[in-house]
């Protein structure tokens, strides 16, 4: 695991070198930090001559905040900044209502060589309890570790840190929720600049926005960007040509290949689970419809066929069947459609309109763009109750991509004016975010899988 | 409407000057023009083709662009002239081609919207089918949302960016 992460980051590393370090994107936190859970991540202490300019705590501290679960406080709030659990004193973080602290210690031991080791102390169980740590009169813990969650150490160097953090962001979220931490992924979108001759672009950054790599400067639209399960490639579409066509890029090199170029529309992409297929539109018969395509021998089956519009394919996480957007019943709504028999059940019912369908990774909702009195709105539908519930309050909200982990969506929305930016809810729609560019509009984004 | 006028005057000129063309490569056709003097030809007579032919198209881009009512894709009677031109001027040439791009404003989604401006583009390519121009001539893109006249979100905005264009 370490050292395929140590493999990775080198790859990602090198890609990395030649793109803009300024990142377009801010993340605004609008709502719902209120009920987010209060923890400490204590500034790391630093011990050497030459200081990395990434700041670790801060990194994992916004992390934190960015998952809409927890409320880091602030540090001149915290009542000591300990190093390590050994100086760690429960009974005066016990009255600040912190439930769990992260501190560490970064070492420089050698030219742009960094140590860094960290723990993760629960609050409740260092207080004690029975089988738990004991604390002494004046606060110190004396015996067991069971209040500590996690501890770790690691060597790397400086341009790894904001990689590590996101790491350890992903460690400390998994050991206090129980669910895998999603802030080693990326996300992908599309960039227009008016002003600019090319005025697409697809680009691809950290899931905070940092680490900006263009992979593509267009001068026709660019759409529907969507990620190989596997996180190295993009399956999107172009009009570069003055027609749209799907190509397959490599996001490490770059490279790319096309895949379609039908007469008509080519449109919407998405990776089968196994990664060997890709389900689409085409419109090739004058009509347009769901196909599955065999990446490697491009042959071609087409999927529920109807004279209607069908739009927007997606596939359940065991990749048996497929939901579309279908106007067969009159309005947009969603249908799946069993792959084995080619069986079509509608899935929506509420609502004006429903569109752009994804399964949550757990399979046990559906998100979607609703309309309903006009506006277009994020929704998730339980799939046993059928419970639907808008999540956003947003305007023109459209393309929901989800975390890998389930627990947030990113979409794009109306801001302001004419600005279309990024937004985040929370898959229970308690957090809102706004993501807006500091420069041009920004749309399509799609959230990587586990990387 | 101005633009039908213009188009009569010079498709009347077309197969006259094409005839010509065949007959020789002689540049003046002033004396082949003469014999549609009953008509209204606008142009003049001692036109080259490709000058007609230019004129001709910039007529065409002066209307070129129809719009629709929301989510819908049928032709709207008021722009039945502008496709009644176009169509005449296809048949006219059957050499030329011409691009019928499709968008949609931006409420929906992107991908549901890229269907919805090739639906658009496809009724406009079948009403000029149905005033006899051949199919070969004519390609449908859409462009969907992605490409809006004006990125504003009010209804006026939307209702210029329902649109069908025709592109030569």
């Amino acid at each position: 695991m370490n050292f395929r992460w140590i493999t990775k980051s080198v790859i990602a590393a090198a890609a990395l070198i030649a793109s803009c370090a300024q990142a377009s994107l801010e993340i605004i936190i609008t709502e719902g930090v209120d009920s987010a859970r209060p923890v400490a991540i204590v500034p790391f202490a630093f011990v050497g001559a030459t200081k990395p300019n990434q700041d670790i705590s801060q990194i994992v501290s916004a992390d934190l905040m960015r998952s809409g679960k927890f409320n880091p406080i602030n540090a001149m709030r915290m009542p000591q900044q300990p190093q390590n659990s050994s100086q760690f004193n429960a009974a005066v973080w016990d009255r600040t209502g912190v439930e769990a602290v992260v501190m560490g210690t970064i070492k420089e031991v050698g030219m742009d060589r960094y140590s860094i080791s960290y723990e993760l102390v629960d609050v409740v169980k260092a207080k004690g309890g029975v089988g738990q740590p004991m604390m002494n009169a004046a606060g110190r813990i004396v015996g067991g570790t069971n209040h500590i969650l996690h501890a770790s150490e690691i060597t790397i160097t400086g341009k790894q840190f904001r990689q590590y953090a996101h790491r350890m962001s992903d460690v400390i979220y998994e050991k206090l929720t129980g669910e895998r931490g999603a802030f080693s992924t990326k996300i992908a979108y599309v960039l227009v600049r008016d002003r600019q001759e090319y005025r697409y672009q697809l680009v691809v950054a950290d899931y905070d926005g940092e680490n900006e790599q263009v992979l593509l400067r267009a001068k026709e639209p660019l759409m529907s960007p969507s990620w190989s399960p596997d996180g190295t490639k993009l399956a999107y579409v172009t009009f570069e040509r003055k027609q749209s066509q799907i190509y397959i890029q490599d996001v490490y090199t770059a490279r790319r290949s096309i895949l379609t170029s039908f007469k008509g529309i080519n449109g919407s992409p998405v990776w089968s689970p196994d990664g060997r297929k890709m389900a689409m539109t085409l419109s090739k018969d004058g009509n347009s419809e769901i196909y599955v395509m065999d990446i490697a021998t491009k042959a071609l089956t087409k999927v529920a066929p109807h004279r209607a519009i069908d739009v927007e394919p997606t596939w359940a996480p065991d990749g048996k069947s497929i939901l579309f957007s279908s106007e067969r019943g009159g309005r947009p709504q969603l249908y799946s459609v069993e792959l084995a028999s080619n069986q079509v059940t509608r899935v929506t019912f509420e609502g004006e309109m429903n569109l752009a369908g994804k399964y949550t990774p757990n399979g046990q909702a559906i998100v979607m763009v609703n309309r309903t009195n006009g506006q277009y709105n994020i929704a998730r539908m339980d799939r046993t109750t059928k419970f639907m519930q808008v999540l956003t309050r947003t305007y023109l909200d459209e393309s929901p991509s989800i975390a890998p982990n389930g627990s947030m969506i990113i979409y794009s929305t109306l801001h302001g004016s004419n600005t279309q930016v990024l937004a985040l809810v929370s898959m229970d729609g308690r957090f809102k975010a706004r993501l807006p560019a500091t420069n041009g509009r920004v749309k399509s984004p799609a959230w990587s899988p586990f990387l | 409407m101005n633009l039908n006028k213009v188009l009569k005057g010079l498709l009347v000129a077309v197969p006259v000057l094409t005839l010509a063309a065949c007959s020789s490569n002689n540049e003046t056709d002033a004396g082949d023009a003469n014999a549609n003097a009953n008509q209204p030809v606008v142009a003049d007579q001692g036109l080259s083709d490709a000058e007609q032919l230019r004129q001709q198209l910039e007529a065409l881009r002066q209307q070129n662009t129809i719009y629709f009512d929301f989510d819908k894709s049928d032709i709207r009677s008021e722009f039945a002239s502008v496709l009644d031109a176009h169509a005449a001027f296809l048949r006219a040439r059957t050499t030329i081609s011409v691009t019928i791009e499709g968008h949609t404003d931006a409420r929906g989604t992107p991908e549901y919207n890229i269907a919805l401006g090739e639906r658009r583009g496809q009724s406009v390519q079948k009403y000029l089918e149905n005033l006899g121009v051949a199919a070969g001539q004519m390609s449908v893109v859409s462009y969907g949302e992605e490409k809006p006249v004006d990125a504003g979100n009010t209804e006026e905005a939307f209702a210029k960016n329902r649109r069908a264009v025709l592109v030569y």
